[in-house]
């Protein structure tokens, strides 16, 4: 490897991340009374004057906005401004009607709702740290869709309905030396607000997310467009080799935006950006200033709901779970929430956490699902522990259960029944298929008889005679008594 | 007096490029001429004493004007669409973009 390969091997990465999030609890939108439903509506069904941006329409803030994105901003750590506004920024883009964004900035004497701020996580077992500069509040644009791609497109189609939600945005300090890094904070990130009751991220688009990211003595490269935090890894991953791979063989990294092309699953180079004074920012005329009081912050403070660091402790706590286990568990509040409704119902902490944490997953992996819309249910997970609990299915049966019960949405003890799988444990019926088998494998049965290690062939066959629903441990004892029967006799 | 900035004929054409206004040579002429005449004006202003004036950033001396979180009726699609310069079907349709 030549000099300039082996140094580009070694470059320090620096990710910083824009996060978009709807606050998808509100009603309505942040500055008209239009309902905030708006997915699968018809397209421009959840508009009016004011997010139309008509002429003489009025804005008015929706105050519940203002007490959500203080409650983000205490989550995250940040200090509260007690006096804040709301500023326009102006460019020319057909999903903002008004020709500018109603926002906030934190220049220009303006403030955001908060700043200052850190979260904490943990990222291949170990505890990071990534600090949050600011997080404000402002009107998502419209929604835009093309006839095809959007550079062969002939028209472009505008969707209002989206226009005006709220929106937080969130910034961090380029902290995250990786592409894992911005993954496991955006998935805290999630679980945070989804703890705090503000926020579903399980609602297509509702969480969004801009990154930067830049390899040491390489320009600082932004990346757009990033629709699902899944697919946050996979943009900057491409983008620590493709700058990677510039370095390597000299070529310096440019400055630029990128956009990423979740079909093709690359970046592409965008037009050169607006200069961020270009977008003149100042203040909205039509809204007035925001005081948030001290008594404000202080009674948002006390009626903020268990995050998912103090839940993780009492999972420890309570529940007896190991710390990593609590953490996988509290990273998700959908699954949280399963885990402890489904403890409360089979009061197995340890069972429910494995089945969740492994097959559970695992499945909803290969069907492409969440575990909010999974037909699974806390209470078909408890049945299923219990069944095994009780004897009545072995482990293996378990898993081929929940299968079942994930693609159909049937109980488990009807799957059980329906497929007929329940554990044969009746020694009758189980000795007359021993017998059976004795008599159909005589060259086993005199190498069990040498050797008492070669009886697990005769079990294994007992198995194969019964679908695997034999009970393993009556099937050995009824073997080796067989076994036993036969040795004393030919003695 | 003369200002302490001066704004240059590019920056009148930058400005109206982020405004998407087209302007003639005169025009351009034109503004560059009261561009700076404005600023002079300011340059006026700035002569004030302002060391203990807090910044204003608004002229009303209102704080927290807001709404309650009740959804209201919003616009029929065809009245939403009355206005606009093109549509197709329940969509607003504006010119390609890139
Ligand atoms: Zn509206």
């Amino acid at each position: 490897m030549r000099a300039v390969e082996a140094a580009a091997e070694g470059l320090k990465v620096r990710i910083g991340l824009e996060v978009h999030c709807q606050i998808t609890s509100l009603k309505t939108k942040l500055f008209c009374s239009c309902p905030s439903d708006y997915r699968g509506k018809p397209p421009n069904s959840h508009v009016c004057p004011v997010c139309l941006g008509l002429p003489g329409s009025l804005p008015v803030l929706n105050w519940k906005a203002v007490e959500y994105a203080v409650m983000a901003a205490l989550a995250l750590n940040c200090k509260v401004s007690r006096r804040t506004l709301f500023m326009r920024k102006n460019y020319f883009y057909p999903d903002l009607p008004k020709n500018f964004q109603i926002s906030q900035y934190d220049r220009a004497g303006g403030a955001p709702i908060g700043s200052d701020g850190y979260l904490e996580f943990m990222v291949e077992k170990k505890r990071k740290t990534v600090r949050i500069r600011r997080v404000h509040l402002e009107e998502d644009p419209g929604k835009l869709s093309y006839k095809g791609a959007i550079d062969t497109s002939p028209y472009t189609l505008v969707d209002y309905n989206r226009a005006g939600i709220a929106l937080l945005e969130i910034v961090t300090e380029p902290d995250m030396e990786n592409p894992r890094e911005a993954r496991a904070f955006l998935q805290k990130l999630r679980s945070t607000l989804e703890h705090l009751g503000i926020f579903n991220g399980g609602l297509e688009g509702a969480m969004r997310c801009d990154a930067n990211i830049s390899l040491e003595g390489g320009g600082r490269v932004e990346i757009k467009n990033i629709s699902s935090f899944k697919d946050v890894e996979k943009a900057l991953s491409f983008e620590v080799v493709r700058q990677r791979d510039l370095l390597k063989k000299g070529i310096a990294v440019r400055s630029e935006t990128r956009h990423w092309d979740e079909n093709r699953r690359i970046t592409v180079s965008l037009r050169v950006k607006e200069e961020e004074q270009d977008y003149r920012y100042f203040p909205e005329p039509d809204l007035t200033p925001i005081e948030i009081s001290e008594e404000t912050i202080r009674r948002l403070q006390s009626e903020m709901p268990e995050l998912p660091d103090a839940r993780r402790e009492r999972f420890i706590r309570q529940y007896g779970l190991p710390p990593y286990d609590a953490e996988v568990l509290t990273s998700d509040r959908a699954m949280a929430d399963f885990f402890e409704d489904c403890v409360k119902l089979c009061g197995k902490p340890k069972a429910a956490a494995n089945w969740l944490m492994g097959d559970v997953l695992q499945v909803l992996y290969s069907l492409n699902q969440d575990l909010a819309e999974s037909k699974l249910t806390p209470a078909y997970l408890a049945e299923l522990i219990g069944l095994m609990d009780k004897g009545e299915i072995s482990i293996k049966i378990a898993k081929k259960v929940l299968w079942e019960t994930m693609k159909t949405g049937k109980p488990p003890s009807l799957v059980v029944e329906e497929k007929g799988w329940k554990r044969i444990a009746d020694e009758n019926k189980l000795r007359s298929i021993v017998e059976k088998v004795f008599s159909e494998n005589v060259k086993a049965v005199e190498d069990a008889l040498r050797d008492p290690k070669a009886a697990h062939y005769l079990v294994g066959k007992v198995m194969e005679a019964t679908g695997g629903m034999a009970d393993p441990e009556t099937t050995y004892r009824l073997i080796s008594e067989r076994l036993k029967a036969l040795r004393g006799s030919a003695s | 007096m003369k200002g302490e900035k001066h704004i240059s004929r590019e920056e009148v054409e930058h400005v109206a490029w982020l405004a998407r206004i087209e302007l003639s040579e005169e025009e351009k002429e034109l503004y560059t001429q009261q561009f700076n005449q404005i600023l002079a004006y300011f340059s006026k202003l700035a002569e004030l004493e302002t060391e203990d004036v807090p910044p204003e950033l608004h002229v009303v001396n209102l704080v927290n004007v807001c709404r309650e979180d009740k959804a209201g009726k919003p616009l029929s699609v065809e009245e939403a669409l009355k206005n606009a310069p093109k549509r197709r079907g329940e969509y607003f349709e504006a010119p390609r973009i890139l």
